[in-house]
């Protein structure tokens, strides 16, 4: 399926540490019980161990008592959640109506040519992640990426190299 | 409930407050054609924006399914601009449905085609995207297939699987264009919790979900004239056979599907009706020795493979409270490679042992690692009602005018009490009739048992059985029901001797392998007629006084939990849990209640 790689699906939770797997099972309890817990559950769970894999999938449902099915409903379909690991740097390329007619595919392209990684990726060194959103609400700045919390308006691939640069 | 004046298509109607548009228009006579809408589960995504309607005040269409009517409301249906709606939107939906009608499992049963007649469609505009069936087709399972391709995102089996069976295995991933119906992580449906109980492919409008096709194999085993074809047919069949080839709702067609099997070249005709006589008399006495040596109580039926599932990921550490008696299904294909061949000389390697059923678990059930107690494949193959009517279909007989056959023996004879194990609870029923004469040596006062009948989610009855005093059971029927049981049975507030659960909403009779759709009428008018087989057609009404049951224990397993029924007709069961990706059946822990209970 798009945008999944299962060689993460199954990965099992031993990549985690004891004690982001004890910050887990915390968050979880904190909400246990609490309608409308998923969504925030995940997110902070995601912030401890950095991605959303089958394993912490399985465990949060699990916690929280709901059909996993249910997880990963919500984990699909919101692009906050993601099932690959994370970059230290995540890029977002907006292809929102106004910064694509301005040439945001133009820009994802070049990303996906300089980077070597398609959209939902994350390079080998773990430096980079790169998504696409639809509109971030900053139009006026069209076409826009944001890397981490810094929003970079009116992007061209020219300029894309300098910006890359200060994330290295 | 107050009253409200609404005037649909220039109809004056006043409905109840709180009713949908929809509703409001089917008292006006209108029929507004809809696809995602199941109102009997109240079922309204309002996703499929087929029966959209102009309100007068309302700047859009809206969804008559979900639209609630108000006083004074002025509703059109028919106007230009809702005409030109339907039709885009149907032909939206058919803008990515394969168009390969002609070769679908639903051509002529098919909601997608209902409404493009309906919104008189006759072109599609749009191209179709070219779909690689490998990445859309998951035929993992050896009941359900599931085909995304045709899905058109009515959420119908979402609900069905999460709210009416609580397995919660299918589930809307993904979102906007991209979003697919289907298990977590996209996982092959063999390797999820699903219980195989089928009750999806009855809720689904077209052809995204269907049992998985054995009928090209039965053909081939009745072509070959090296087998010897043995064939057994479930209690709900003979109520619902009929109407998906051309019969009304509720005909009982026991003597027509005999005949229909022979003509379709089957060896033998038995009856599951038989092996249900025989479960009663297994089950209740594994129920009396329970009883009496302080076993595990509840005890809970195990006819039905879909609960059996389910109660194997969901309440793995009740499986002790389970009855250790096969299905009637399983119970019949070790006989039929034991008993008959023996009683026949035909080699139990030359004989292919085929079940109908209106069950697609029993698909996944006859393939279990464990039921090949016969030394062979205990039953080879299943087929649901509806490949069994495809098959009659193929071969060209004319059902409605077939005269009566009769089963073969020495497996086919029952009683009504065998019968009704295909309504929700029969096998209950049947059990207390036969529980009560062993007993106490006496029938009970009235035969009919009617507290354990219906469509009640569950149901209770306490009977007193002389020495034992009173017995208190219970019936559930369709796993959300069940799981309330479960669940008292877990929190130790359950205080019932026996419990009946079967998958299905309604029991066999609305199995996920019977004629679509499904609908509580049907449901009650093919229990009926299986009350009917039981009141007044069959000559005894009891298990135990079944002369062909009565023989084999004479002359074949000697008696009851003896040493022959505990290799051939009782069974264990695995801790599968929730786990995911699922193991192999092999790789689970047994549940061995078996030699625990047994012997």
């Amino acid at each position: 399926m798009a945008g999944i790689d299962t060689t993460h699906m199954g990965a099992g939770t031993e990549e985690f540490t004891a004690e982001q797997l004890a910050k887990v099972d915390k968050i979880i309890s904190k909400f246990k019980s609490k309608p409308g817990a998923l969504i925030p559950v995940l997110e902070e769970v995601q912030d401890v161990c950095g991605y959303l894999p089958m394993s912490l999938q399985l465990r949060v449902a699990k916690g929280l008592g709901i059909p996993v099915a249910n997880v990963y409903g919500v984990v699909t379909f919101y692009s906050f959640f993601t099932m690959v690991p994370r970059g230290k740097h995540v890029i977002r390329v907006c292809l929102g109506t106004a910064c694509y007619v301005r040439g945001g595919q133009k820009i994802l392209e070049s990303l996906v040519g300089t980077l070597g990684i398609a959209p939902g990726e994350c390079t080998a060194d773990r430096n980079f992640s790169l998504e696409t959103v639809r509109c971030l609400g900053a139009c006026g700045l069209a076409p826009v990426v944001v890397i981490d919390e810094d929003t970079h308006g009116q992007m061209k691939p020219a300029k894309l190299d300098k910006v890359l640069a200060e994330y290295r | 409930m107050a009253k409200v004046n609404v005037t649909i298509d220039n109809i004056k109607v006043s409905v109840e407050q709180g009713n949908t548009i929809l509703e409001a228009a089917m008292l006006a006579g209108i029929k507004i054609p809809t696809l995602c809408a199941w109102p009997e589960i109240n079922h309204r995504p309002g996703a499929c924006r087929v029966c959209v309607v102009e309100v007068d005040g309302q700047r859009n269409l809206v969804a008559s399914c979900v639209f609630p009517v108000s006083e004074g409301m002025v509703v059109k249906t028919t106007s230009e601009r809702v005409r030109k709606a339907r039709k885009l939107n149907v032909e939206l939906l058919l803008s990515n449905h394969p168009t390969e009608c002609n070769v679908c499992v639903r051509n002529g049963n098919c909601d997608l085609q209902v409404v493009a007649e309906a919104v008189g469609l006759r072109e599609v505009r749009f191209t179709y995207p070219d779909y690689s069936t490998a990445e859309y087709i998951d035929d993992s399972s050896p009941s359900v297939v599931r085909d995304a391709r045709k899905c058109i995102k009515c959420y119908r089996c979402v609900t069905v699987c999460d709210e009416i069976q609580t397995a919660s295995v299918l589930s809307p991933t993904f979102r906007g264009d991209g979003v697919r119906i289907g298990p977590a992580f996209n996982l092959p449906l063999l390797e999820t919790n699903c219980t195989n109980c089928g009750q999806c492919i009855l809720a689904c409008p077209v052809g995204a979900l269907y049992e998985k096709d054995d009928t090209d194999k039965v053909w081939a085993a009745l072509n070959d004239p090296s087998k010897h074809v043995v064939v057994q047919e479930a209690p709900a069949i003979r109520a619902a056979l009929g109407e998906d080839l051309g019969m009304p709702v509720g005909s009982l067609v026991t003597g027509k599907m005999i005949e229909a099997l022979r003509r379709l070249g089957f060896d033998k005709v038995f009856d599951t009706n038989f092996t249900a006589d025989l479960t009663i008399i297994e089950e209740g006495n594994e129920l009396l020795q329970r009883v009496k040596t302080g076993g595990k109580l509840p005890m809970i039926t195990s006819c039905s493979p879909g609960w059996i599932k389910f109660c194997e990921h969901f309440y793995p550490d009740l499986l002790d409270n389970l009855s250790t008696c096969k299905s009637p299904q399983q119970m019949m294909g070790a006989l039929i490679k034991t008993y008959y061949a023996e009683h026949s000389g035909v080699d139990a390697k030359d004989i292919v042992s085929v079940s109908i059923m209106p069950c697609t678990a029993k698909k996944f059930e006859c393939q279990r690692d464990e039921m090949a107690d016969s030394g062979f494949r205990d039953v080879d193959y299943v087929l649901t009602t509806r490949e069994l009517s495809r098959m009659i279909k193929q071969a060209g007989i004319d059902f409605a005018n077939l005269p009566e056959g009769d089963y073969d023996n020495p497996l086919g004879e029952y009683t009504g009490a065998g019968t009704i194990f295909g309504a929700t609870g029969g096998v209950m029923e049947a059990a207390l009739r036969t529980v009560y004469a062993v007993v106490t040596g006496t029938n009970l006062e009235s035969l009919d048992v009617t507290p354990v009948r219906g469509l009640e989610g569950v149901k209770e009855a306490a009977v007193e059985v002389g020495p034992l005093g009173k017995v208190k059971v219970a019936v559930a029927h369709g796993l959300s029901n069940a799981r309330q049981l479960m669940d008292k049975i877990r929190d130790g507030s359950a205080d019932y001797a026996f419990i009946e659960v079967m998958c299905c909403p309604g029991g066999c009779v609305s199995g996920g392998g019977q004629p679509i759709a499904p609908s509580n009428e049907k449901r009650i008018n093919r229990a009926a007629a299986l009350y009917k087989d039981d009141g007044a057609v069959q000559k005894f009404r009891q298990s135990h006084e079944n002369p062909s049951v009565k023989r084999i224990y004479e002359v074949f397993l000697k008696e009851p939990l003896g040493h022959k029924s505990h290799e051939l007709l009782h069974t264990h069961y695995y801790k599968r849990g929730t786990d995911l990706p699922h193991a192999h059946d092999a790789e689970f822990e047994v549940n061995d209640a078996k030699n625990k209970a047994t012997h």
